[in-house]
């Protein structure tokens, strides 16, 4: 058996500094790999739609009193409805709570979204059950045969 | 210089050699489970390792006919179910044996729980446990999304929504998910990578540490078979326990085999992004009692979001299942140990609840 060899001060010293450096180049290594990866996890950005106006597929006379419709305003579902009275009316379809859309029911004349059970009256404002916040209303125009949807304000 | 061994053949004595079979051998002997009042609830975990294993071998085969793609995932089943000779079967099997593995999955964990196996020195063991039906919940919520169908593209949406309303981190973690701002083929592109490569990956390392622990550290005495007699009375694991084991299994596969045939899983409609959520949408059984506390929730408790308190309330009970062997030792103090019990027959009791209004409550009203 070998004996223990006393290292000087200067080889400890020595030790140290090769701790350190195998320490921060594994640690780089690492580092140059998980970044990579990271940043190749993260989905690039996708140009956002940015349609403000859109011309809908249906003639005005075509919506019937009390229903609604999802039509397509850019990348995302909206909803046309006919109110009981005879109005044009257009929301965002997705629900505030959980993003599900959102659809007319012509027995309480309510927007519902069946997911989680929740309310808007005809004013997009949230009445009942678990959405926080109200729909996006669009204003809706009737320019001879079309119907013509756009972001307010 | 060969000694004869009468027990064994010359294959065996060849291996042997190579491999250690002996050793093996000492180790499955020496195994033994402790026998009490509570051992029946000792099969659970073996079902759902058997279980898995049907997982496994179900998924493999849907994967030589799905095509994950926006444009051709629901057609790929469809063929499957209507073209493929059995391929009905494979398909209703594999959604079947998931629901059934997670059912055993609970029943383990909670028999775990009330026998208060995951004290000094088996933490390890029980949190892996708990990683791993988090990875069983994730398998599920995942696989959910490949048909493509309407209950499944609505299901992703909200179940992606939920981290989306965590602050800062939530837009984020949704975008990261989603592979894009919505639900999209990004999304199923992902979850498909996520279902098939990504999870077996951690799931073969998790469910490998889980089981050399469960080697390791033996099965778990409850504290009322601590004492006395029934401290010292055991079966040997091999072959005694593993035959019942295999009973066991054999029951977990008839019950499979009648679900399967008799109640094939269905395709419903191709998803479509431009159709309001269907009237009755529901998730899966396991996510039922979450579902239904996020529909009762009002949009404002206190100022703060409803879903946000559901989605952080979800968390804190994760969180103390996961640290409940540091909490409930057993030199903590009696109404610290009594805590756990409490906790287990409250979380039961709310899980039950809320999973029985789900299914009870009208959807429309």
């Amino acid at each position: 058996m070998a004996k223990d060899v006393e290292f000087p001060a200067r080889d400890e010293s020595r030790r140290k500094f090769l701790n350190w450096f195998l320490g921060t180049t594994t640690g780089a290594f690492i580092f140059s790999v998980l970044y990579p990866v990271s940043r190749y996890l993260i989905p690039p950005k996708v140009e956002e739609s940015t349609a403000r106006t859109v011309t809908l597929p249906v003639k005005p006379q075509e919506v019937k009193p009390n229903s609604g419709q999802i039509f397509r305003f850019g990348s995302q579902p909206a909803i046309l409805i006919n109110t009981p009275a005879g109005e044009l009316k257009a929301f965002s379809a997705v629900c505030t709570h959980l993003a599900c859309i959102v659809q007319y029911r012509s027995d309480i004349n309510h927007i519902w979204c069946a997911c989680h059970n929740g309310h808007f009256d005809l004013n997009g404002k949230n009445i009942e059950g678990p959405p926080p916040k109200p729909l996006e209303e669009y204003a809706v125009n009737v320019r001879g045969d079309q119907v013509v949807v756009s972001k307010r304000g | 210089m060969e000694t004869r061994d009468p027990k064994h053949g010359k294959l065996w004595l060849w291996l042997d050699e190579r491999i250690g079979l002996k050793e093996i051998e000492k180790l499955a002997r020496k195994k033994e489970v402790p026998v009490h009042r509570h051992t029946a609830w000792y099969y659970f975990g073996g079902m759902t390792l058997f279980l898995f294993m049907i997982q496994v071998a179900t998924g493999i085969l849907l994967l030589l006919y799905y095509r994950p793609s926006a444009g051709e995932a629901y057609e790929s089943i469809q063929f499957l179910m209507t073209e493929v000779q059995f391929g009905w079967l494979v398909r209703s099997i594999h959604a079947w044996s998931a629901n059934l593995m997670i059912f055993a999955m609970f029943i383990h964990l909670f028999s775990a729980f009330f026998m208060k196996a995951y004290r000094s020195p088996r933490e390890l063991t029980w949190i892996s446990g708990g990683g791993l039906l988090g990875l069983a919940l994730a398998f599920g919520f995942t696989g959910y999304l490949l048909p493509w169908n309407e209950l499944a593209f609505f299901a992703t949406r909200v179940g992606t929504e939920i981290p989306g309303v965590v602050p800062v981190a939530g837009p984020f973690l949704r975008r990261l998910l989603r592979g894009g701002e919505d639900v999209t083929g990004a999304t199923l592109t992902r979850f498909y990578g996520i279902h098939v490569a990504i999870l077996p990956a951690i799931v073969t390392i998790v469910l490998g540490l889980h089981l050399f622990l469960v080697q390791k550290h033996g099965m778990s005495r409850p504290p009322s078979a601590e004492a006395g007699d029934s401290a010292k009375r055991s079966m040997p694991f091999f072959p005694n326990f593993l035959l019942r084991d295999l009973v066991g299994w054999l029951c977990a596969l008839g019950v499979l085999a009648a679900l399967a045939a008799y109640y094939p899983t269905e395709l419903g409609k191709k998803a479509d992004a431009f159709q309001p959520a269907p009237i009755g949408i529901k998730p899966e059984w396991y996510f039922m009692a979450m579902f239904q506390t996020l529909k009762l929730l009002p949009g404002h408790i206190l100022g703060i979001e409803g879903e946000l308190l559901g989605v952080l309330g979800f968390g804190v009970i994760g969180l103390l299942l996961v640290v409940v062997p540091f909490i409930d030792k057993r030199t903590a103090p009696g109404p610290l140990r009594r805590f756990s019990t409490v906790f287990g027959i409250i979380l039961i009791f709310y899980l039950v609840l809320l999973t029985y209004l789900g299914y009870t409550m009208s959807p429309t009203k």
